[in-house]
């Protein structure tokens, strides 16, 4: 097993268990997980690759170990500080989330004022997201009427809104066809060129031939291996 | 705060079928308890007025010397829930009987003595006036002294009155507190609907770093102009019920004495119903918006725990 150097560690996961009553859904997760490093987190279904996300970003409990986001020790966060600690990622996930009775610029608005953008900022930034992911012509729509790439595009302008560090991506392109698959793995790639942390979780193999980097590999909720994987050439 | 107040209002819209329901909840619950409160504050007012009327005469022995009879006067005096007590020699006691039986007055005339008692007119003070058992207790106490050989109180039908009115202020309280406990519920749970009928949407901004105010002062805003509008309209309700039934129909009693009744009389010109004070409303109002706020928060607490 291949053992990342760097001390530049933007998340550190120690001896993390996690059970839902007498069902161990991780058992003994330890790494680290490196500033603007692209990870994937790889696996069948079932071996805890959800909880894992879910767990970094306080949506569930560690039930035993610990885990470190960027110097701060999440069991011992106090509540006044969660949301503040949450802000800085970005998440997508593969059934995009988004709030069907909403616009698209309702629901990336909202995310830019619950991180507490200024008021006359906030289009300004949901035009400037939109336009990244190639939305800004479907501003007005309702996500029920998009395709489920659109959808994603829209998820991911919403994940990036409020220029996050970390951005953790659930099975992103489970739903999706090879092209917009192809764009959404575009769109994480060229944010991680611009210095944001990407931790993908993801049944595509051939998404992570293509890019290449290190693979984390859970089965049973056990890591069984942290591969380096040199990029398709 | 004004952006708040706009999505407050935004989500009150979006929601309106259950917000109207909640607001005409609690428009139900303050037009009860208001109309409670109105009866009793009505009902006081006039029974102030009659029981001020009522006087405690205390008959005495004859031949009491003046001396005992400036003691008797003190010793009344000092007792708990005198107001007043007057002294009414029987020479005064006989002027007053022929100036109210006026032409009949010869009958007396002929009279070889005074057949009248002296005695004591006793008042009591207003707050043990509300308890007919003070009027009850005070007679036994006078009774007691020596040379006191009657006394008499009378209106045994006012004491009824009066215990009844307790009762149904007792039912008021007991009733003002369920009107409150089921108000509270239900508001707790319109929020809940609200907030279980928004929940992805509240998941979504918790994941993305949301404080727990931006999510959660909304729903405050909302429960407190629901309480707001339940308020005005319950008590606007019964203010033109009020009207309605009471309109320019004054209770015109007047002075008057009931003949069979003795020692009481109803010194009441023109009683007008009142509605509630400004201080009231504006505290009911209050109230509502408080209900409101309340059943805002037990639910977002039990929602939002994690």
């Amino acid at each position: 097993m291949q053992t990342f150097s760097n001390d530049n560690f933007i998340i550190r996961i120690f001896h993390v268990h996690k059970r839902y009553g007498p069902k161990n859904a991780l058992i003994d997760i330890r790494f680290d997980v490196s500033e603007n490093e692209f990870l994937f987190i790889t696996g069948p279904s079932g071996a805890g690759k959800t909880t894992l996300l879910k767990m970094l970003n306080l949506g569930e409990p560690v039930t035993e170990g610990q885990i470190i986001i960027d110097g701060v020790n999440l069991s011992r966060i106090s509540r006044s500080r969660i949301p503040s600690l949450r802000r800085k990622f970005g998440i997508i996930f593969q059934d995009y989330k988004l709030i069907p009775t909403k616009t698209v610029f309702e629901n990336i608005a909202l995310v830019v004022e619950a991180v507490g953008t200024k008021r006359r900022l906030i289009r300004k930034k949901v035009r400037s997201v939109l336009r990244t992911v190639g939305m800004e012509g479907k501003s007005k729509s309702l996500p029920p009427t998009l395709s489920g790439g659109e959808q994603q595009r829209v998820a991911v302008a919403r994940a990036i809104a409020g220029n996050p560090r970390i951005i953790l991506a659930d099975e992103p392109t489970g739903n999706l066809d090879a092209e917009s698959a192809g764009i959404i793995f575009e769109l994480l790639r060229e944010f991680h060129t611009r210095g944001a942390t990407v931790i993908l979780a993801t049944h595509n193999t051939e998404l992570i031939r293509r890019t290449g980097g290190r693979v984390i590999l859970l089965e049973q909720g056990r890591l069984k291996t942290s591969t380096i994987i040199p990029k398709l050439t | 705060m004004l952006h708040i107040f706009i999505r407050a209002i935004r989500d009150i819209l979006s929601n309106s079928f259950l917000n109207a329901v909640a607001v005409i909840t609690i428009a139900l619950s303050v037009l009860i308890i208001s109309a409670f409160a109105l009866f009793f504050i009505n009902a006081d007012a006039v029974m102030n007025i009659w029981t001020e009327g009522i006087r405690i005469m205390a008959y005495l022995e004859p031949g009491v010397p003046e001396k005992k009879i400036s003691k008797i006067t003190q010793e009344i005096q000092r007792m708990d829930g005198v107001q007043e007590t007057r002294f009414i020699a029987k020479e005064e006691a006989l002027e007053q009987f022929k100036a109210q039986i006026r032409g009949q007055s010869s009958l007396i005339d002929n009279l070889k003595e005074n057949p009248l008692p002296d005695a004591f007119e006793i008042r009591m003070a207003e707050p043990f006036r509300n308890n007919w058992e003070n009027f009850e207790t005070l007679a036994m106490q006078i009774r007691a002294i020596p040379s006191v050989e009657e006394v008499e109180y009378g209106q045994k039908w006012l004491g009824r009155v009066i215990h009844i009115l307790n009762l149904f202020r007792l039912a008021g309280y007991a009733l003002g507190c369920l009107f409150f406990m089921a108000t509270v519920f239900f508001v707790a749970n319109t929020i809940r609907l609200v907030l279980y009928s928004r929940q992805e949407e509240i998941e979504i901004m918790r994941l993305v770093g949301a404080s727990e105010g931006f999510i959660k002062d909304p729903f405050y805003i909302q429960s407190l102009i629901q309480g707001g509008l339940g308020g005005i309209i319950g008590l606007g309700t019964l203010f033109v019920t009020f009207n309605f039934i009471v309109g320019n129909w004054k209770l015109e009693i007047g002075t008057w004495k009931l003949g069979s009744v003795p020692n009481f009389e109803f010194p009441i010109s023109n009683f007008e119903f009142g509605f509630l004070s400004p201080e009231i409303s504006a505290g009911i109002l209050l109230g509502s918006m408080f209900v409101g706020w309340l059943g805002c928060y037990l639910s977002l607490r039990q929602f939002l725990k994690v």
